[in-house]
């Protein structure tokens, strides 16, 4: 189709230019692409670092670096990945550009907030960088004392000076979405009308809000620690250090259902769309987020096992834990059961949703393993722990990630991707995956610790095929790169709803106008009302 | 939305009753009620908070929406000190093999 | 006057709902902010009771309490500033406004001699430091390192509290806020009612719980 001397239709993109207009932008849309940018600068950094660690472990021996740069190595892998490049990741990027679109808002509560938010990650971004470059920091993502406050020797405050910035990114982000699903909603709009992807953002919310600013205690608890010497957590002065893990996880737990539950929105949005049917059990699978959100706040002592935490509070973190499952596999369960008799598409986005109920499932049942009290002082700290948390993260999160940008990318750039390669690269990242985290499961319980850049050379063969997968998963995520970006000048021309959807986002141009819709729309219908979307356009099927 | 404004007079009758309230708490503290007196003093306070968020926060003019984030946010920092503290009372429970 | 609708509104009552919701919500983060530190209090506190029972009942209760109820009546004008804005009433609101600013002041200029005071008896956390009567120093230095970072963090914050209260006289010197419009006012003055809490709380927790022992 060649369209040719059509009067360029005004939307959010080419409403105003110039570098000013992005870094001024009051616009959640921009904010939205802003983020993007940032985090996909992240993913490579942490990508960078991940290509080392892998290539490290070629060989028992280690020969590549050395144990301290190891070190620095997995610690700014995590820091980066998940600080900076999971949990703002959906919610940053897919929550800031359609949350208001899909409740019918014309921005967010508080724009200018908003974009707070964005210079405050990239203000802690460029600390955490000024570390890594300066010298990096070895003390693992988790920052345990008394070694990060007392004898480590690398760029501890600055890395975590870095997180506290970024920590208050997050909780404006929070603030401001549960302010906007409150109070901005489109006439007609009631709370079980709005999409679930809306819902998994509520929980995100309420974690982003209640977690995060005890992260931000901590890290000036220990900040003071390390520059005054206090000994709030240096048992030669008194202090506990596992009072530390206690703060510590009683935020990173619940991160990681920041990071989880906004992949399962999206994979909500994309089961109901490529089978066209509502989600079988709507009102429960709404709940559910905020099921997991609340429980996620009862069970971080789990992390603590083996840390010289009382054994009863051990004993009631391993029960509590399980509650968790309960509503993770209700939406496991609610997902399968719309897939039932639907008419289902195999479009990229459904390919990789299809790849998150397998991959979180797994990780999910390996949750469990970890969760219970005894099998955990077994694999403590071994690579069974690795693969478990990267099949959430990875197999979850990014999954997610990856399927909510292919799904959107046609309203964001209102340009489609070329379907061909994006299925071949959905596959390849899947194998990929699967490559590269499913021997370390293996490796994990046959006794494999993480964080060693030397082991057992009866090892090595699951390291390479481990160290094999990862590079089959990079050339997975470079072909997006490189078609997303050819896409913006050649790819086909989206209309409203390629996908035939029935969220607000699509009742509006691709890509939107400055103010979202010409007109606010009126809702009459449930979500995932496929008799409003009879006959409109399904571009892919 | 309607706005209640109250009265001076409530608000003069409000502080007046926090002062009164700090020197009882104050004077209070200087008497052995034993391991009750941290329950008195922390129930003083819960009070004054009350009365501050009653009635100079405007609380008990506000929406069901407000009352259940003051009530959310005061539940997890229940949810922080009891599970933490779950770990502490209990670590001396049993103890350590060899030790 | 220009419209105080920002156009992502449809109503002012809406903007006003929005913001005074934010508002809470931060207060929120803030709870758990603090929280983390009443955690630790409550740990250590609970550890070393004999320690923190003597470095307790070496700060100044009276002092405490003048700046406690110092304290109280800064909220009071704050209240009574947020009324006067809520009634269109300009000299009112700028007159209550800056007797919250010298309250606020007063508390953190007492705070001041007090930290000052704790430098000249080497009750500060570090090498020099020395509390009578305790045997193990290290653990009635734990108290004043909670002491320092939890005082300190409410000073911070009532700092922030200062120069938010500035603002709005500089603001309301303009002619800004009518009875129609004066969310900042009201949201500020949560937020200053909520510094106020805190130190309902830490008042005790400092000061008071362990009075009672024999010295």
């Amino acid at each position: 189709m060649i369209t040719a001397a059509v009067p360029e239709r005004e939307d959010y993109l080419n409403v105003s230019h110039g570098l000013k207009s992005w870094l001024l932008t009051k616009d959640h849309k921009r904010i939205g692409l802003l983020y993007l940018a940032t985090i996909t600068l992240f993913f490579f950094l942490g990508g960078v670092f991940a290509t080392v660690i892998r290539i490290e472990l070629l060989t028992p021996g280690g020969g590549l670096v050395s144990s301290e740069t190891y070190n620095k190595l997995f610690t700014m892998h995590g820091v980066t990945m998940i600080f900076f490049f999971l949990l703002p990741s959906i919610p940053a990027v897919f929550g800031n550009f359609f949350l208001p679109m899909m409740i019918g808002a014309r921005d967010l509560a508080f724009p200018r907030i908003n974009l707070l938010s964005w210079y405050l990650l990239v203000v802690g971004g460029l600390f955490a960088l000024f570390a890594m470059l300066a010298g990096g920091v070895d003390t693992g993502w988790t920052f345990y004392t008394p070694y990060s406050t007392t004898y480590s020797n690398t760029w501890v405050i600055a890395t975590a000076l870095g997180i506290f910035v970024a920590g208050f990114s997050s909780i404006l982000t929070g603030l401001n979405f549960i302010v906007t699903i409150h109070r901005m909603r489109a006439p007609g709009m009631t709370w079980f009308r709005m999409p679930l992807f809306v819902w998994a953002h509520y929980a995100t919310a309420l974690i982003q809000v209640l977690g995060t600013p005890v992260l931000a205690v901590t890290i000036v608890l220990v900040f003071c620690e390390r520059v005054f010497h206090i000994g709030i957590f240096d048992p030669a002065l008194g202090g506990d250090p596992v009072l530390f893990q206690h703060l510590f996880w009683f935020y990173s737990h619940p991160a990681v259902y920041i990071m989880i539950l906004p992949a399962m929105g999206v994979v909500s949005e994309l089961v109901s769309t490529f089978s066209r049917k509502a989600i079988f059990g709507y009102r429960i699978v709404a709940f559910s987020s905020v099921a997991i959100a609340v429980l996620g706040f009862l069970v971080w002592g789990h992390h603590m096992f083996v840390s010289g935490q009382s054994l009863f509070a051990g004993m009631a973190f391993s029960f509590l834990s399980y509650f968790v499952a309960i509503p993770s596999a209700i939406k496991v369960f609610n997902w399968t059961a719309t897939l039932y008799k639907g008419s289902i598409s195999y479009a990229t986005p459904m390919l990789y949703a299809f790849g998150f109920i397998g991959l979180f499932t797994m990780g999910g049942l390996t949750g469990l393993f970890v969760a219970a009290l005894g099998i955990d002082v077994h694999v403590t700290d071994t690579y069974f722990v690795v693969a478990h948390f990267h099949y959430i993260m990875v197999g979850g999160a990014i999954m997610g990630y990856m399927g909510g940008l292919h799904y959107w990318w046609p309203k964001m750039t209102g340009r489609m991707y070329p379907e061909g390669w994006a299925k071949l690269s959905a596959l390849v990242i899947f194998l990929g995956f699967n490559l590269t985290f499913f021997p370390q499961f293996i490796l994990g319980y046959l006794g494999m610790p993480r964080r060693y850049h030397t082991y057992p050379a009866e090892f090595q063969i699951l390291h390479v095929l481990s160290t094999a997968g990862a590079s089959v998963l990079a050339v997975g995520y470079a072909i997006p790169m490189i078609y997303f970006a050819w896409s913006l000048r050649y790819g086909k021309v989206a209309g409203a709803n390629p996908w035939g959807a029935t969220g607000l986002e699509w009742k509006t141009a691709s890509p939107p106008p400055l103010h979202n819709f010409d007109k606010i729309p009126v809702v009459t219908h449930d979500a995932y009302d496929y008799s409003t979307v009879v006959g409109e356009a399904v571009e892919v099927g | 939305m309607t706005e209640h404004i109250d009265s001076i007079r409530t608000y003069a009758l409000v502080l007046l009753a926090l002062l009164v309230l700090t020197a009882v708490t104050t004077l209070v503290a200087f008497v052995d009620l034993g391991e009750f007196s941290v329950v008195v003093a922390l129930a003083i306070a819960v009070c004054k908070m009350l009365l501050v968020a009653l009635f100079f926060m405007h609380v008990r003019h506000s929406t069901k929406l407000t009352k259940l984030v003051l009530l959310g946010g005061l539940l997890w920092l229940v949810i922080l000190l009891m599970l933490t503290l779950s770990d502490f009372t209990t670590r001396g429970w049993i103890g350590v093999p060899g030790r | 006057m220009a419209s105080t609708l920002q156009e992502q509104f449809d109503t002012e009552a809406q903007q006003k709902d929005a913001s005074t919701l934010g508002m809470w919500i931060f207060l929120i983060t803030e709870v758990m902010f603090f929280g983390g530190m009443f955690t630790a209090y409550t740990v250590y506190r609970r550890a070393y009771s004999d320690a923190f029972a003597v470095a307790s009942s070496s700060l100044n209760v009276t002092i405490g309490a003048i700046n406690t109820a110092v304290l109280l009546v800064s909220s009071f004008t704050m209240v009574m500033a947020v009324r006067a804005a809520q009634l269109g009433q300009r000299r009112t609101l700028i007159l209550f406004l800056v007797a919250t600013l010298i309250f606020g002041g007063i508390f953190l200029g007492v705070k001041a001699y007090e930290w000052n005071e704790k430098f000249e008896q080497h009750h500060v956390p570090g090498p020099s430091f020395h509390l009578e009567g305790v045997p193990q120093q290290s653990h009635a230095q734990l108290f004043f390192s909670l002491y320092f970072a939890m005082t300190g963090l409410h000073a911070l914050h009532m700092v922030i509290g200062v120069g938010i209260i500035s603002w709005l006289i500089w603001l309301a010197r303009q002619g800004r806020f009518t009875a129609e419009y004066n969310t900042p006012v009201d949201i500020a003055g949560l937020y200053w009612h909520f510094v106020d809490i805190i130190w309902i709380f830490l008042f005790p927790l400092l000061y008071l719980i362990d009075r009672h022992l024999p010295k």
